[in-house]
């Protein structure tokens, strides 16, 4: 007899209410007319993320690994990580509302005469919305959830609608296509292969749960430990693009919309990353001694292989797909060093290095000519002089990517590689700064573009964003700018939430 | 709050109301820079009146928690080392402000965008030397890369941004590099002692030995990269002759000295046993800028990269003396630092009135200058000298301490260093021949002397020169102390003088 499972809701309340909300979205695209949508959807989005932001300020307290069965743990670095990845939605959310960005109809053949009438109508597409939700709520259960079948369900519910978003590019739309195409065929490759090794980790433990395989060490042949751990990280590691997993990255950054990839480039690194540390710090911790050189190296070469490649680049967000690559290389330090500070320095980079990349390609959708966005990084010459206030801010937010003091990103990497060194991982700590300096100088050379060389081409400009991308930019800005000189403000609240429940 | 915070703040202040309140009035802007590092400058020369010189402690001392998790305080202080230097940077300020009235003019950005950077960086300047806290002077000393780069790129003239860029990533380097030392220090000191940045504390750690090398070598780079070393200098020529002649006075009196400064604040302080091992080696290097940095300034046929490589030279001097471990050579090295601040901008600022005047920076194009313009080429001249240790001149002093000091221990590295005062001989008075004297080469006969906002301005530099010639009494009885007392905490006692019998 089958007996109804019990399940904690006052726990679960943020990821209900973020799932209730995607739900209602659906409902409000199959009964509301056309023209209310657009708003009626941006405000259950927002409601609905305003309303979950509360409810996990109402549980920071709480803890319990059997919120869901055994399958979901409501901890201190869960509760933070899925306050990040909210509070990035949230203005990601603004970002995403300026619809100007997304095909009317993503069915219609590109230059069809039926997208033709669609953009006649001015029509738009409000799925948008609701799939928005869906991926957040995926998002906010991956870092959570402590069973690797939970942690496949809430891998796909992430991926399905970013990989559905990639593909509704108003503008190049046959390269917004194949974006699309790429990263949900080898997006589904790479889950093949965390299934792959989820079996495995089952057959070596005879259990599906983290503290299981945590607990099981030992007991049987750790050969299958290994297969199964390396298969995992395959499909995790492709989620987070480290190298030698990351080659649909760059073509995804540059064909999904702007507003998706801001969100993509943010909240998924915050969502990957929290499972990894999760998977790692809880399941493999014994194990250390089997995965540590592996993903040592992996962060390593990602580290390089993400700062050289992005020298070449010649489209600026093909440059930042690049420039996120090498930070997922940093990121590996902080799993690699297995301590408390790793932890705390990891929960640390990810948030700031969120609103970053957040304000960065929010920036990035400004700058157009008559034909859309322009993001061939020649077009971008001399614009500190068009608009002295854009350029700056984007200077500043590649300063603190390139890790500059007085910048968040320099505080976090402080953090993270100081953890590494504590945990003896001094070669990374080594490779990591060597890294940096290459990093330091594609960003710079943006910087000069920007600022010291003479404007040449008079049709690109800086578009007067709309009120909701502004608001968006701001936030995203000032926290760059207030965790860079007063990282205390967080620092402490991450040392604090730095714990898994094991 | 200490003394030593207001300095610090005060020209922030200033540069955001600079930034903030919309103004065009290029004159107004001007003057407002002006009264501000004016007003620095009075308040630096009364916290000198206040410093106990026989204190070899730490003075105007205040820390305030900044990132707590880290233990990372906000924590200022001075010593007589650190003091010279501030005055040093705060002195030259006002003179290079007024001195460069007009440079901003051509810039990229216009007036407002130049001062609000030397008012930033005049922060920067004061925090970089006052830090007592490890992490808050690397965030100085990689922030202050900022307002220098734009300054380069954006006011300079000829590949201006090629040379702004060599220079960031060049510091950027060595910067990262000592981050992992930095890094690696905090963790060592929360294995022994408490995680800490403390430089006093830090000091008392044990480090094993190859860790110890290590470390040291992250720093020694980064500061070699600053200060400039041969074989890291290539960065220098380049932007000094890009740069416009205030920011050279600035990049290479005051920022410069940031990497001499260091090496005895951080490498020699904080590793005292890698420092020794690493000496010959170090020695070897100075020697080579040393004479390196004199020849080539022989060949030189620009003015700015003529008096970049001189530095070098000079730089040689300094790490020679540093690196001697004998309290004259401390003494020496930091007097020296001073004494090359005032010399070097003499000479960037009155060649800076030449290059103006001519439209031209190749020293031949000059020539019977002193028949034209008698002050500008008498004051040339006098920077030159100083420039050469002319005896009666303030580097004189600090040659010879450095000499001195030198050859008790490593005699050889001082007579061949001597060579370096031979040599100097011939790169200033080369071009003070061609560029004074002689008749007056066409096209320069209608230059003007120098007007009274451009004497006001160098009459201090040159007084400066000429009273620490004939008496450093004032300054080395700062310096001595506390330089005495890095020689004796690095574990050296001064060799007795050989007596031959």
């Amino acid at each position: 007899m089958l007996t109804a499972p019990s399940l904690s809701y006052s726990l679960l309340a943020p990821m209900l209410i973020v799932f209730g909300g995607a739900v209602a979205g659906v409902l409000v695209e199959a009964f509301l007319a056309k023209t209310h949508r657009a708003a009626v959807q941006l405000t259950i989005s927002l409601g609905a993320l305003l309303l979950a932001l509360q409810q996990l300020w109402r549980i920071r307290d709480l803890s319990s690994t059997t919120a869901a069965v055994n399958s979901v743990a409501i901890d201190k670095a869960g509760i933070f990580l899925q306050a990040t990845v909210v509070l990035l939605a949230l203005v990601a959310v603004l970002l995403i509302a300026d619809q100007d960005n997304f095909v009317a109809q993503a069915s219609a053949v590109p230059g069809s005469s039926e997208e033709i009438n669609t953009l006649q109508q001015k029509s738009q597409q409000t799925e948008i919305f609701p799939l928005f939700l869906f991926a957040v709520g995926g998002m906010m259960l991956f870092p959570v959830a402590t069973d690797l079948i939970t942690l496949f369900v809430a891998l796909e519910v992430f991926s399905l609608p970013l990989y559905l978003l990639a593909g509704l590019s108003r503008r190049k739309r046959l390269l917004s296509q194949e974006a699309a195409l790429k990263y949900f065929l080898l997006g589904a490759y790479a889950s093949a292969f965390f299934l792959f090794g989820a079996a495995f980790l089952y057959g070596y433990a005879g259990t599906i749960s983290l503290s299981g395989i945590s607990a099981a060490f030992g007991t049987a042949n750790e050969v299958f430990l290994l297969i199964g751990i390396v298969f995992l990280s395959v499909g995790l590691l492709f989620k987070i693009s480290a190298v030698p997993f990351h080659s649909w990255t760059p073509d995804v950054y540059q064909g999904a919309p702007t507003p998706i990839t801001a969100f993509m480039a943010a909240c998924t690194k915050v969502a990957a990353f929290g499972a990894i540390l999760r998977i790692f710090y809880v399941g493999f911790a014994q194990s250390q001694t089997l995965w540590q050189p592996i993903i040592t190296v992996i962060a390593i070469l990602t580290m390089i292989f993400g700062s050289i490649v992005a020298i070449t680049q010649r489209d600026i967000k093909r440059m930042l797909a690049y420039s996120s690559i090498a930070h997922a290389g940093f990121l590996l330090s902080g799993v690699v060093a297995l301590n408390k500070d790793g932890l705390a320095a990891s929960l640390f980079y990810l948030f700031t290095y969120g609103f970053t990349t957040l304000a960065a390609f929010g920036i990035i959708g400004l700058v157009k000519d008559s034909a859309g966005e322009v993001t061939d990084l020649n077009r971008w010459i001399g614009l500190g002089k068009k608009s002295p206030l854009v350029a700056g801010v984007f200077a500043f937010l590649l300063l603190s990517f390139a890790g500059i003091p007085l910048t968040s990103g320099f505080i976090a990497k402080f953090a993270i590689f100081s953890a590494a060194y504590k945990s003896g991982n001094i070669a990374l700590v080594v490779v990591g700064v060597l890294a940096s300096a290459i990093a330091a100088f594609f960003y710079i050379r943006v910087i000069i573009m920007i600022f010291f060389t003479d404007p040449v081409n008079d049709s690109v400009s800086v578009i007067i964003p709309s009120v909701k991308s502004r608001i968006s930019i701001t936030i995203a800005t000032l926290i760059s700018i207030i965790l860079g000189l007063a990282p205390s403000l967080l620092l402490n609240g991450a040392d604090n939430f730095a714990n898994f429940l094991r | 709050m200490s003394l030593l915070t207001v300095i610090g703040v005060l020209p922030l202040i200033g540069a955001i109301i600079l930034a903030v309140v919309p103004s065009k009035n290029s004159e107004l802007i001007k003057k407002f820079a002006l009264g501000v590092t004016l007003i620095v400058a009075v308040i630096s020369i009364l916290l000198a009146t206040g410093f106990d010189k026989a204190d070899t402690k730490m003075q105007y001392v205040q820390s305030n928690s900044w990132i707590s998790s880290f233990n990372i305080n906000y924590a200022v202080g001075i010593d007589g080392i650190s003091l010279v230097l501030i005055l040093l940077a705060t002195i030259l300020l006002p003179i290079v402000v007024l001195a460069t009235w007009n440079e901003s003019d051509s810039g990229r950005w216009g007036v407002k965008s130049f001062y609000v950077l030397i008012l930033a960086l005049e922060t920067l300047m004061i925090g970089v030397f006052a830090a007592t806290d490890l992490f808050l002077f690397y965030v100085f000393f990689e922030a202050m890369l900022i307002p220098i780069y734009f300054l380069i790129g954006g006011y300079g003239s000829g590949n201006r941004s090629a040379a702004a860029i060599k220079f960031l990533l060049y510091s950027l380097f060595g910067g990262l590099l000592m981050l992992a030392s930095i890094i690696g220090i905090y963790v060592i000191s929360g294995n022994q002692i408490g995680a800490t940045f403390d430089l006093a504390q830090l000091a008392i750690l044990e480090i094993d030995n190859q860790t110890e090398n290590f470390l040291f070598l992250g720093f020694f780079i980064a500061f070699a990269i600053k200060a400039p070393l041969w074989p890291f200098h290539t960065w220098l020529p380049d932007a000094a002759k890009s740069a416009t002649p205030g920011t050279s006075v600035l990049l290479l009196g005051v920022l410069d000295k940031v990497g001499t400064y260091g090496m005895i604040r951080f490498c020699i302080e904080l590793f005292p046993d890698a420092s020794k091992t690493f000496t010959p080696l170090i020695i070897t290097l100075a020697v080579i800028s040393i004479i390196y940095g004199a020849f080539m300034a022989i060949g030189q046929s620009d003015i700015k990269g003529l008096i970049a490589f001189t530095s070098i030279s000079h730089f040689g001097f300094i790490t020679m003396g540093i690196f001697a471990m004998t309290s004259q050579g401390m003494s020496g090295a930091n007097l020296y630092m001073v004494n090359h601040g005032f010399s070097t901008a003499a000479l960037f600022l009155i060649a800076g009135w030449m290059m103006a005047r001519r439209g031209s920076s190749t020293i031949s194009d000059f020539g019977g200058l002193q028949r034209v313009t008698p002050v500008m080429a008498w004051t040339f001249f006098i920077a030159g000298m100083s420039g050469l240790a002319l005896p009666g001149l303030s580097s004189f002093v600090s040659e010879f301490l450095v000499l001195v000091g030198t050859y008790t221990r490593y005699p050889v590295a001082a007579v061949i260093g001597t060579l370096g005062i031979v040599l100097a001989a011939l790169y200033i008075l080369i071009p003070v021949q061609k560029a004074l004297q002689g008749p007056t080469t066409p096209g320069n006969e209608n230059l003007k002397d120098l007007n009274i906002r451009e004497k006001i301005a160098i009459a201090p530099v040159i007084l400066v020169i000429v009273i620490m010639g004939f008496y450093p009494k004032p300054v080395l009885d700062v310096i001595n102390p506390t330089s005495a007392q890095v020689v004796t905490n690095a574990g050296f006692t001064d060799p007795l003088a050989q007596v031959s019998k």
